[in-house]
């Protein structure tokens, strides 16, 4: 359950759109069921007032949709952004990837959101609907009689339940209270993973990642991913392809992708989330984020404009390449 | 009818595999369902329905067409087709099965497609009823039955047993191979499922979901609408609706060099892609929403136009449940239906 | 394996003779390994080249189907698989398949009706083929004209063509022109649709327009302008292609591929079509 309220949203959304401070307002849009909810531009109160949603299905990130909401944009965007939504925010900054001067961005608590997956195992299919009360989620069905009560903690998803942080690095306003930093223990299932032998974490990223379809739902969903025209898309890239000419090249891509984003991820879960095959594509990127931090020090894409990237600064406190090559024999 | 009890549906799956290959849905360890090759072991999944629809059975993701071996000035063309052997595809929703008419209209009109053919020919269908439809379901708006699935045969299960009926001579020699397995049997059971089925329909969400407005025929009356932005204004572009679709058929054809030889292969593509249509010196279409509208165009009014009326479209609710920003053809068929 | 119409497994074709033709125009002579033509076609008609390795593309057979000897592809450079044939020299094979479309109805439409061709640069290559099949068969249509232009004077494909057997056929008008003055000029400077304007033809005859989209929209325009019925106007379409048989969905504009249902479309049915093309 969201401390925050569909009505305090909207109420302000409202305000912000009458008094003239912003043009359009970047918001969740009520969709067919009760957690399907998509990225929509609303330009009047009236159509807040109908399609507006929050509740604990706003996954979707919004930074990214500022590069393209931007671009041609009269005015201001209102846009609503959770904890984790500031650090993609402050990254596409860094990277110039939007006008701030053209964004009203509202910082908003966030408690967690719900995996309808994780939620549709307990309560199996055919949901009729999905109500929030306190720290429960009632789900009605279409096939029992009795709603089915559901502690929200049970439906969170997996980066929910790792958050990294309920403080806003970025925003014109504040609704709410502050949050901090936490302590998450987001790399436990890194050290895992690493603690596997090469043949074992072999086969699980075998098992993983032989469910994908490459549909690019990861790389389209990514805030870290705006290049103009990415390397896959491109057939004079030598790399470009539109699905698998061997089992390999799948691995490869993520892999690719993985690289290309590291220093820049701030590890806000999208590539997860929007996953068809929910393959744990963010664990490739904490794994990144993971060395880094015990290579170069402690470092947090997106905290603030402007920070530049372990991979692409020195110091002479960087650990030498060597080293970094004998870890990877270690491991091998 | 004849009809098996779940105690024994592992022997009865041991028997099909000793003749064919059999796929069904198995668990995958995310807890989601794939058509997977049956071995001793294998468990057969309780979802619903599979992330991704069998349309990989005869129009597999990526397949290899054919081989370059070339020297100097000279290509020799190599066809890499092995022979195939029949094949059982177990537990196809209606919906899926009814996808294959769909595909079948493109790939198995002149001039055939013969690679889809030979696997269309070698492929046994044993669809499965289903017995709890999803809220994202909504395969009645195009005429489909999900208590009477159309294939080879159709089977229905209750928490005890299975039922099979044979509906054409492929799904009669199967089931005849059968018999030492199962016993024959009246309709009642089956009958009380159907209705206690048909009750469910009519209590989803998605039951008025209609193709009123669409068809062949509308394009200049749906084309321009102004809807369309609203609609697409999220899109990612990316290829999930596509890929996971059971009736989405475009494909690319590419050349992969392995380093002694070419092989063309030919790989699903989406029209949600930037490059779906790019040449050499333009495309004709830049934007998303060109590509988005292109997408349920040609499942709503271009397809239906070339085949009978018949929509692109089964309702299986793949796309529903998969989109990550959650825009689906449901959204906008509601959203232009009947302007 | 038994073939049964193997749409997209392509025969082998030899590059029997390279013409340059323009600064980025050359023309290509292929026929089969054993010296035959790889396959009938019509006036309007495409094949599938490909050069392993690089790509697959769609080309309209510019050569008249009465030539019993060899095809010929006029190709403009332009992309991966362009790129690569420019480079090409006599005895290389590629693969070649088709024909694939529906071609200028020369034989029912066209049949005794006199006939303007307009094209613009590279757009002459669909058209060669139907001009000299109608040269081929001259006593079944009338009046010939044929405006071509191109940007300038070394950029008029088969300029020798048209001089040397074109221009001095009986009953066919060639108007030549150029975009730019240029020495060594003395004929019409002008685009394209300007010049059709000027020359100003009777509108009793069918017209054929092949070129850039843009000459293509402003000529068709003129044409109506001066009183052409869309109904005797025909032009041909080029979408990106892969199967070039209506399956792989690419070219689909509306409920028609350009591949099967075009790339030949009259004006008025292009008008029915969504503008995507």
């Amino acid at each position: 359950m969201q401390k925050i309220t569909r009505e305090q949203l909207l109420a302000k959304a409202s305000e912000l759109l009458s008094n003239g401070t912003v043009s359009c307002v970047l918001g969740w849009g009520l969709g067919e069921f009760d957690y399907d909810v998509t990225p929509t531009i609303f330009k009047s109160v009236e159509e807040l007032e109908n399609g507006f949603v929050f509740n604990d299905f706003c996954g979707a990130n919004f930074s990214k949709y500022l590069v393209n909401k931007t671009a041609k944009l009269e005015g201001k965007i209102l846009v609503f952004l959770k904890p984790c939504d500031t650090y993609s925010f402050n990254q596409l900054l860094t990277e110039h990837r939007f006008d701030r001067e053209k964004v009203y961005a509202v910082g908003i608590p966030c408690e967690g959101m719900a995996d309808i997956a994780k939620v549709k195992a307990i309560s199996g299919d055919g949901i009729a609907a999905i109500g929030s009360n306190g720290d429960k989620l009632t789900v009605t069905t279409l096939y029992d009689d009795e709603a089915i009560v559901i502690d929200t903690n049970e439906v969170l998803a997996e980066r929910c339940i790792n958050c990294k942080s309920k403080k806003h690095v970025a925003y014109d306003e504040l609704m709410g209270e502050e949050g901090d930093v936490t302590q998450s223990n987001r790399f436990d299932e890194v050290a895992r993973l690493e603690a596997m032998t090469p043949d074992e974490r072999f086969a699980f990223w075998q098992n993983e990642l032989s469910r994908c379809i490459r549909c690019n739902a990861c790389r389209d969903a990514c805030p870290a991913c705006t290049c103009e025209k990415c390397v896959f898309d491109n057939p004079s890239s030598g790399v470009e392809n539109k699905s698998p000419a061997n089992s390999f090249e799948e691995k490869l891509f993520h892999i690719i992708r993985a690289y290309h984003v590291a220093g820049r991820c701030t590890d806000c879960g999208e590539c997860s989330r929007v996953c068809p095959q929910n393959i744990p594509l963010h664990l490739l990127n904490r794994k990144f984020i993971k060395d880094m931090n015990e290579f170069y020090g402690e470092y947090q894409a997106g905290a603030e404009v402007g920070s530049r990237a372990p991979l692409v600064s020195y110091t002479t406190e960087d650990l030498e390449p060597g080293e970094v090559f004998n870890r990877g024999e270690n491991n091998a | 009818m004849r009809k098996c009890s779940l105690e024994k549906i592992n022997l009865l799956f041991a028997e099909i595999a000793k003749n064919a290959e059999l796929y069904l849905p198995t668990q995958q360890t995310d807890g989601s369902a794939a058509y997977k090759k049956w071995e001793e072991g294998s468990v057969w999944s309780n979802a619903l329905n599979t992330v991704r629809s069998p349309k990989d059975f005869f129009f597999p993701q990526t397949e290899n067409l054919m081989k370059f071996k070339t020297e100097g000035k000279s290509i020799e063309v190599v066809d890499t087709r092995n022979a195939l052997d029949d094949f059982v595809i177990f537990g196809v929703r209606a919906c899926d099965v009814k996808s294959f008419d769909v595909l079948d209209r493109v790939f198995l009109t002149e001039p055939v497609d013969s690679f889809y053919a030979l696997r269309r020919s070698h492929g046994v269908i044993i669809s499965l009823a289903c017995q709890r439809p999803s809220e994202t379901c909504f395969c009645k708006t195009f005429g489909i039955d999900p208590a009477a699935p159309a294939g080879d045969i159709s089977a229905w299960k209750t928490e005890t047993e299975i039922f099979f009926e044979a509906n054409t001579q492929k799904g009669k020699e199967l089931l005849e191979k059968l018999s030492a397995l199962t016993e024959e049997c009246d309709d009642t059971v089956v009958s009380e499922q159907k209705e206690k089925i048909n009750k469910f329909m009519d209590k989803l969400p998605l039951k008025n979901v209609t193709t009123d407005g669409f068809g062949g025929g509308k394009t200049k009356e749906l084309f321009d609408l102004p809807e369309w932005d609203e609609l697409s204004q999220a899109c990612l572009g990316c290829g999930t609706c596509t890929f996971v679709c059971p009736t989405c058929q475009c494909y690319d054809i590419k050349d992969f060099n392995t380093g002694n030889s070419v092989i063309r292969f030919r790989c699903w593509d989406s029209c949600m892609y930037s490059d779906f249509t790019k040449m050499a010196h333009g495309n004709n279409r830049l934007s998303q929403k060109e590509r988005f509208r292109q997408r349920f165009m040609h499942k709503l009014v271009y397809y239906p136009e070339n085949n009978d009326g018949m929509f692109s479209c089964v309702g299986c609710g793949r796309c529903l449940a998969k989109c990550p920003i959650s825009m689906n053809i449901v959204k906008v068929m509601k959203k232009i239906g009947g302007k | 394996m038994n073939s049964i119409n193997e749409t997209l497994i392509p025969k082998i074709g030899v590059i029997t003779d390279v013409r340059i033709d323009t600064p980025d125009i050359k023309t290509f002579r292929v026929v089969t390994p054993d010296g035959k033509k790889a396959f009938d076609h019509k006036p309007g008609q495409c094949a599938m080249l490909s050069v392993p390795g690089v790509g697959e593309a769609m080309f309209s057979i510019t050569s008249s189907p009465t030539n019993e000897e060899f095809m010929e592809f006029s190709i403009k450079k332009c992309g991966c698989v362009t790129d690569w044939l420019h480079q090409a020299e006599p005895g290389q094979q590629i693969t070649i398949r088709g024909p694939y479309g529906k071609p200028f109805p020369v034989d029912d439409v066209f049949a005794g009706k006199d006939l303007l061709f307009i094209a613009g640069g590279v757009g002459l290559a669909p058209l060669r083929s139907v001009i000299n099949y109608c040269r081929h068969y001259r006593d079944r249509y009338g009046k010939i004209d044929i405006v071509y232009g191109s940007r300038s004077k070394d950029d008029l494909l088969d300029y020798k063509e048209i001089i040397e057997e074109w221009s001095t056929d009986d009953g066919v008008n060639v108007h030549l022109t150029i975009d730019n003055p240029q020495e060594g000029w003395d004929g019409h400077v002008g685009f394209v649709p300007n010049y059709v304007k000027e020359l100003g033809f009777d509108t009793n005859k069918v017209a054929v327009l092949c070129g850039p989209p843009i000459m293509i929209k402003f000529t068709l325009d003129g044409l109506c302008g001066i009183g052409f019925d869309k109904t005797n106007v025909y032009t041909t379409l080029e979408l990106r292609m892969k199967c070039g048989v209506g399956k792989c969905g690419r070219c689909n504009v509306g409920a028609k591929y350009v591949c099967k249902d075009g790339p030949v479309f009259r004006c008025d049915e292009l008008e029915e079509l969504p503008s995507e093309y």
